[in-house]
């Protein structure tokens, strides 16, 4: 089914294609002549291509397969399982929130879904302590995903810390991606 | 496997000599700034076929320690001019002023049997003209390191006034693979970093251990269950358990001094406050209830007190309250944020981790916060564990995008060493003397 609609698509692209070709006025193909060779060529003069006469055919569509819905792949594609903080923060940020309500509709339309949310810190702090930070931000992401109606008992939390960056590098890009909330599905997905 | 067939007992001072106008040597290790003691340390004499190589591992061992503690300055042999051939009678006193060395160990090495070696061992004050201290152990031939520990604590103790520090263990966290797929596993090493071995096999993430006071078992965070619990571990056997049931994560665990208390972390709705767990009853008591977070405790030595690390304010700060939870006062007030304070086993001093403009430190302040020092400093410096006579510090030092390894610094600051580990290496914790 996914296939199918996969082809639909694709063939609505190659339809797309076509018809910004189709808005160009028809022309013959021609074939341009090399300069004469006496001629000296002007140094700001654009290349002259060399075509041969075209010939339209249509391209099958590629054999790539989406993600299947319901699926961890799509959760992820459709909705995003990170939400990212601020240095020692826990409090979401409107595009968190963004984040978070496109996965809290993912979750509504697929009620089998159980999810454990990991919290994680950047690697500038102790270990207790980023493993306390890290709580508070599964919590934070958890509390919003409850606000949007998403059952408890649905939703685990766990604090990794700074003991699983995705991210191993010591720079600013780097802590900014390690300081996150990752929302996992367990169960309940149509993998 | 711990064989602890130690026995010492003092020589009667066979030759007690007037002293000549020399004051005793003895080492203030409390200056910021100190002159090594010149120690001359001989191959021990052997007795007996199997004495070898033990008569001259031992002095080695002794010699490496006593170098570490950055208060002494083994000289080199080949600069020896008395050979002794009995370690009974006094030495010429002459043959070592001349080389200025200020102590000399001479000892004997006796093969008891196939299974077992004596070990005689005398300390000579060079200036002062006598014995400072002689003692025989006897232990089986494959504990004989603990033996020459055994013997850098009584040099250090004779010389210092202290208790010695160098039989004894650090369990801490073995690391390996990239940083975003770390393996982490518990080891054990000797205190010179001699005989590491690991603990548990390695496919759960393993975290902070810290040791029993007093006994040989420690309690750690591991994620065996899929989160952070803390496990109690019996290091002789190897026998492990999950501690409690409790809803929520369990972690930083710290000893009583009794040892009959953990305190830890309990993480609850994302809210991290601190219980102690009466390891008898098995009950669970909150000493904190703050909405910020509460974590990494840590005991006076007296059991009366508690150190903690807590943003209830705001930002990072030290706390101290008593074991029942009352009377919280803050005692950290200079810049930047504190976090992980362990309480030194003399009582007096608070060590901490402090950051501060991009880096970070260990640092030392009174038990009411006065006197903050800053030990060390570098990208990331955390997580400090006292020896047991509360001289000295290992902790956590990982470089910007480096390997972290285990470090030691003097509570003065001096002596400042990385710490002989397999691999890269973290979370140390100093345990007890062994008896």
């Amino acid at each position: 089914m996914s296939l199918k609609k996969l082809s639909i698509v694709t063939l609505a692209g190659v339809a797309m294609t076509l018809g910004a070709c189709a808005t160009k006025p028809k022309e013959k193909i021609q074939t341009v002549q090399r300069p004469v060779q006496s001629e000296a060529p002007r140094s700001t003069a654009p290349p002259i291509m060399e075509t041969g006469p075209m010939q339209e055919t249509q391209i099958a569509p590629p054999l790539m397969q989406g993600p299947i819905p319901g699926s961890i792949q799509d959760f992820v594609e459709r909705a995003g399982d990170r939400v990212f903080f601020g240095y020692d923060q826990d409090t979401l940020s409107p595009q968190a929130m963004q984040v978070l309500r496109a996965q809290a509709s993912w979750l509504q339309n697929y009620p089998g879904a159980v999810i454990i949310i990991g919290g994680h810190a950047d690697e500038r702090g102790t270990r207790e302590y980023n493993l306390a930070l890290g709580a508070r931000r599964a919590e934070a992401v958890k509390s919003f995903l409850v606000g949007q109606s998403i059952a408890p008992n649905r939703m685990s939390t766990v604090s990794y810390g700074k003991e699983r960056p995705i991210d191993g590098r010591s720079t600013e890009e780097a802590w900014a991606l390690n300081r996150n909330g990752h929302t996992a599905i367990v169960s309940g997905t149509n993998s | 496997m711990l064989r602890i067939l130690i026995t010492a007992c003092l020589f009667a001072a066979a030759f007690v000599m007037a002293v000549v106008g020399h004051a005793q040597i003895s080492i203030d290790i409390t200056k910021s700034e100190i002159d090594p003691t010149r120690i001359a340390i001989p191959e021990f004499i052997g007795q007996g076929a199997g004495a070898s190589p033990y008569n001259v591992d031992i002095p080695n061992v002794i010699s490496a320690d006593l170098e570490r503690s950055g208060l002494f300055e083994p000289l080199d042999r080949a600069a020896f001019i008395e050979t002794q051939s009995t370690i009974d009678y006094e030495p010429t006193w002459q043959s070592w002023r001349v080389i200025n060395a200020e102590v000399l160990v001479s000892g004997r090495v006796i093969e008891q049997d196939e299974m077992t070696i004596t070990v005689e061992y005398r300390l000579w004050d060079i200036y002062g003209n006598r014995q400072l201290d002689a003692a025989r152990l006897r232990t089986p031939k494959d504990n004989w390191r603990r033996i020459a520990h055994k013997i850098s604590d009584r040099i250090y103790t004779a010389l210092t006034g202290e208790a010695g520090y160098f039989d004894s263990r650090i369990v801490y966290v073995a690391e390996d693979g990239p940083k975003t797929q770390r393996r982490k596993r518990l080891s054990i090493m000797d205190q010179d970093g001699a005989n590491q071995v690991y603990l548990v096999s390695g496919s759960d993430l393993v975290l902070t251990p810290r040791f029993h006071p007093s006994e040989q078992r420690i309690a750690f965070l591991s994620y065996e269950t899929g989160r952070p619990d803390v496990f109690l571990m019996d290091i002789t056997t190897g026998n492990r358990e999950r501690l409690g049931r409790f809803d929520g994560m369990t972690t930083s665990p710290q000893f009583s001094p009794d040892g009959d208390t953990l305190l830890m972390t309990r993480i609850i709705n994302g809210d991290s406050d601190i219980f102690s767990y009466d390891l008898s009853s098995r009950k669970l008591t909150a000493l904190t209830r703050s909405s910020g977070i509460d974590t990494s405790p840590s005991y006076s030595p007296d059991g009366r007190n508690i150190v903690f690390n807590s943003s209830r304010g705001g930002s990072r700060q030290l706390y101290v309250m008593s074991a029942a939870g009352r009377n919280v006062k803050r005692i950290s007030f200079g810049s930047g944020q504190y976090t992980a304070p362990a309480w030194s086993p003399r009582g007096d001093k608070i060590a901490f981790t402090k950051s501060e403009g991009g880096r970070f430190h260990i640092g030392v302040m009174n038990a009411d916060g006065s006197n903050e020092k800053l030990l060390t400093s570098s990208y990331l410096d955390e997580g400090p564990t006292w020896s047991p006579n509360g001289r000295v510090l290992l902790f956590s030092r990982e470089p910007r995008g480096g390997q972290s390894g285990i470090y030691s610094v003097d509570l003065t600051g001096r002596n400042l060493r990385r710490v002989a580990t397999l691999g890269a290496a973290s979370d140390p914790a100093w345990g007890p003397t062994l008896k």
